[in-house]
């Protein structure tokens, strides 16, 4: 998880995509237990309430849960659910950019299909 | 009414107006960045927080009660200074224990465990650090003191990189173990600026910004692209600061963006707490 100032988004959003592609990607497995406020305060350099506001929004949608006095940890089902939220955003951030891109290139419909499927063949 | 409120604080050193009717509250449990080029008042104020400066006119009062002359009061703040106040023949640790006397809550055994983890050779006398072992001693004793306020006078003075992050990170750790105010002067905001909640900013003895760190960077944004595209796009905006390299213009705007209105050929980068200061206290 990287941390990056200069990003459109604000530091806490970063933080909650940051646990959310760990958990995506298996480095924090359900039910298994994540770094503390503390822990992400001190590594990534940032004011706990920052950190705090990051995990919050987790809470919030499910994805973490906090066990009192023991921890934080990566609720079951948390895996599938953060693939369907990331599938509805992905037309929006990925998609939209990508045609936006292609149009000033002058890159046709037709030429991004094709480089879609060589992608996948990769 | 807990917190550090200031109230029309006024000071002048003879002709020269330091702060001029400055009204704050510092909040119990927050991290606040104090910011200001050198002489706008920062350190009058921390001075006569602490009552080591008297203020001409206004009132300052630390969790309800009047802060002048007050022990009470006085014994809930912790001032790093710039000064060093001990006496130069002291050594550290005679030092620690002094301070002991003063603050009933220093923590000795976490003095002594920074020293070590700073390599700070307590047996030293005062007199004898280098300016960065100086600061080292300083901010050991501000992190041991165990304050509800304790404010730092541009805390990283003289240190190297490895020693200055060491002392965000331990700040960091002391603060989420024992939640207090700290209020942080200092020159080197880009690195510390992940770590302030509240920023300040004081230009000319006034307060110029009073704002939360993340509600201030959402304030406005840069825009980069050819002159003309950048011109067009500002000239209905209001623009704090303007740059050209060839044809390339980055202008700093306050304002919301509109993400659908934005022209084609110019891109958005966010502010920066630390160009966003410079633009805002550069004289004109």
């Amino acid at each position: 998880m990287q941390i990056n100032f200069e990003d459109e988004r604000p530091i806490f959003v970063q933080i909650a995509d940051g646990i959310e592609d760990a958990i995506l990607t298996g480095a924090f497995e359900e039910s298994g237990q994540i770094p503390s406020i503390t822990e992400l305060s001190v590594s990534y350099k940032i004011n706990p309430a920052t950190a705090l506001k990051g995990i919050s929004i987790l809470v919030d949608e499910g994805i973490i849960f906090k066990k009192r006095g023991v921890g934080m940890f990566v609720a079951p089902g948390a895996v599938s659910k953060l693939r369907d939220k990331r599938k509805e955003l992905f037309f929006d951030h990925y998609i939209k950019k990508l045609i936006e891109e292609a149009k000033k290139l002058g890159i046709t419909n037709q030429e991004i299909l094709g480089m879609v499927e060589r992608g996948y063949k990769e | 009414m807990n917190g550090i409120q200031i109230n029309d604080v006024t000071k002048t050193f003879g002709d020269t107006l330091a702060l001029n009717q400055v009204s704050l509250t510092f909040e119990p449990h927050k991290i606040y960045g104090l910011l200001g080029r050198n002489g706008a008042g920062k350190s009058t104020l921390l001075n006569i927080i602490t009552n080591r400066l008297f203020a001409d006119s206004g009132k300052i009062t630390i969790d309800g009660l009047v802060s002048v002359e007050n022990d009470m009061t006085q014994g809930l703040l912790y001032l790093m200074s710039e000064k060093n106040l001990y006496p130069e023949s002291m050594t550290c640790n005679e030092a620690f224990k002094w301070t002991k006397q003063f603050f009933k809550d220093f923590d000795l055994d976490y003095a002594l465990n920074l020293a070590k983890q700073f390599k700070l050779n307590t047996k030293k006398k005062i007199r004898s650090l280098s300016t960065g072992y100086t600061s080292i001693f300083k901010i050991i004793t501000a992190l041991s003191v165990n304050t509800p306020y304790v404010l730092f006078d541009e805390p990283v003075l003289g240190l190297d990189a490895n020693h200055r992050e060491m002392f965000y990170r331990l700040l960091i750790e002391k603060y989420s173990d024992r939640p207090f105010t700290a209020i942080i002067s200092t020159h080197l905001i880009d690195e510390i600026a992940s770590l302030l909640e509240y920023i300040m900013i004081i230009k000319n003895g006034e307060i110029l910004v009073n704002e939360s760190c993340e509600s201030l960077l959402r304030k406005g944004y840069s825009v980069t692209g050819a002159i003309k595209h950048v011109d067009t796009f500002i000239a209905d905006k209001e623009v704090i600061g303007e740059d050209v390299l060839g044809g390339l213009k980055t202008a700093t705007i306050i304002g919301s963006i509109n993400k659908h209105t934005l022209p084609d050929g110019i891109e958005i980068t966010n502010l920066d707490l630390q160009k966003l200061f410079i633009k805002l206290t550069n004289e004109e």
